[in-house]
């Protein structure tokens, strides 16, 4: 059973970062690149963990392993604002 | 299956560094470098090494990816010229690495069959003081070998000193960090040191019994660190503070003591006897722990650029 | 073939390629990125020796984490030297060999 589950949510997290990728190789600029990669890519590694985390033994493991998904999306979220505003600055100086 | 997964890493590994190697661009090799490193460090977990791909992942890929991408914003700041144009395949320097990658193949297959687990070993592990092996052979029974690696780092940190200017000497490390106040990253760099000294210390600590210890601890200690500063909260110390030479030397001053005081008790130069070997290792990992960050922080900052108004 | 064999292969492949990369670089940076990579060959390929026979050999081990921090001292001086080197001169490459590129 949570064997079943592991497989079905990291399926669908494997799934949420097939999209990023393609969106982060084929959108135009680096706006929305960072749109795909932010959005797609944390959404896919947050199945990921949740798949993962059935296979945890106890529930300090899977405690860890949201801190990790936490931690990363802190992450994201300030490297992909950072970005964009040297982008928009980059943008604005041309 | 496994197999099947282990190839395809491999495969996987082999393109990334041939992407580095072949980039065009500086920055491109240095991206694909951090890439090369996280790949690294699954493949170390492949080989059934964790401590190591905790190692690789934060100093490896993490701390060198930063040492660079730092170094290449130098270098466009002194207005270096960019890359020079297209380069010629080198065909007998090709030749020359296939046939080096084909004798250390030869030399894999030439191995002789070893004797597994040796003996001394597995009979020394119960009175090292601590579980875990890798902590036990690094603190304990390879101890030399740590020592003078923790005197390594101190004596890379001070070749980088040197390299400072005469009139930059008493200027603060690195380069004033110009930071909006209330923006994403000073916010981050409020947010994220407890959690991550928290995690920096519970590697340090946990290193004893399960995969961690004492660099792989400190190289998070070095990360939060750098993160601070990045973010204006932490100013890079002057060369000539004390305090800070203090935190330095703190590490490879403790191991030595500890490996001194085993001679003058009669028991041998860094040997630890058993009964006292798993608080004297505790005691040696946390001072070097403390070292280590501060060592590696201190690495990636740099010599001091000057320019700064203090 | 075994997993351990697959890894060996792999670090002496990484081995070349970062030599090739040494040897045909002209920017002084993309050296030191490409000795880590000779480097970080070498500790695959002695991983792998440790991961023979299904055992869990601590001592490699242990040298290779020495090994990493080691390479990465190295390289902060390296940096250290090419950015000197830089702003002495202007160039991030070494003067005699712009001349044959």
């Amino acid at each position: 059973m949570a064997d079943f589950a592991t497989y079905l949510f990291t399926g669908v997290g494997l799934f949420f970062f097939v999209a990023g990728s393609v969106g982060f190789l084929r959108f135009p600029d680096v706006f929305s690149r960072l749109h795909a990669l932010t959005k797609a890519d944390n959404l896919g590694l947050g199945f990921i963990t949740l798949g993962t985390a059935f296979q945890a033994e106890a529930w300090r493991d899977a405690a860890l392993l949201a801190l990790i998904w936490g931690l990363v999306l802190l992450a994201a979220g300030t490297v992909s604002q950072l970005i964009s505003r040297d982008a928009l600055r980059e943008r604005d100086e041309k | 299956m496994t197999l099947i997964f282990d190839a395809m890493l491999c495969a996987l590994t082999l393109g990334v560094a041939l992407a580095t190697v072949l980039g065009c661009g500086v920055f491109r090799t240095i991206v694909f470098f951090v890439v090369y490193g996280l790949l690294l460090s699954v493949a170390w977990v492949r080989l059934d090494a964790v401590d190591v791909a905790l190692a690789e992942a934060a100093i490896g890929a993490g701390l060198t990816g930063v040492l660079f991408l730092a170094a290449f914003g130098k270098l466009t700041r002194i207005g270096v010229e960019a890359e020079p144009s297209p380069k010629r395949f080198h065909l007998p320097a090709a030749l020359g690495c296939i046939g080096l990658s084909g004798a250390m193949a030869w030399a894999w297959f030439a191995l002789p069959e070893p004797h597994r687990p040796t003996p001394d070993l597995s009979d020394a592990l119960p009175r090292a003081g601590v579980e875990n092996p890798v902590t036990a052979v690094l603190l304990n029974f390879r101890a030399w070998d740590t020592l003078l690696e923790g005197t390594v780092l101190l004596a890379a940190l001070i070749g980088l000193w040197i390299l400072t200017r005469d009139e930059d000497w008493h200027h603060r490390l690195g380069r004033l960090q110009h930071v909006r106040s209330g923006g994403v990253m000073e916010s981050f760099g409020r947010l994220l040191p407890p959690v991550g000294t928290l995690v920096g210390v519970y590697l340090i600590y946990i290193g004893a019994d399960q995969p961690g210890g004492a660099f792989q601890g400190g190289t998070v200690l070095a990360a939060v660190g750098l993160i601070a500063a990045l973010a204006g909260l932490l100013r890079p110390p002057r060369i000539t503070e004390c305090s800070w030479r203090m935190a330095l030397v703190a590490g490879p001053l403790v191991f030595l003591g500890a490996g001194v005081a085993g001679e003058v008790f009669g028991v041998g130069f860094l040997t630890l006897p058993g009964s006292i070997a798993e608080g004297a290792i505790f005691i040696i990992e946390v001072a070097l722990g403390l070292s280590i960050a501060v060592t590696l922080a201190l690495l990636v900052i740099g010599p001091p650029e000057g320019g700064d108004s203090e | 073939m075994t997993s351990p064999t697959l890894y060996a292969l792999t670090g002496a492949a990484l081995i070349g390629i970062g030599f090739y990369g040494l040897i045909e670089a002209q920017h002084l940076l993309r050296r030191v990125i490409t000795f880590n990579l000779i480097g970080s060959g070498l500790f695959v390929f002695l991983g792998a020796v440790g991961a023979r026979n299904d055992g869990f050999d601590p001592i490699p081990q242990a040298l290779i984490i020495t090994g990493i921090v080691v390479a990465l001292s190295a390289s902060a001086l390296a940096v250290g030297l090419v950015v000197a080197h830089s702003r002495a001169s202007g160039r991030a490459t070494f003067p005699e060999e712009d001349e044959d590129a």
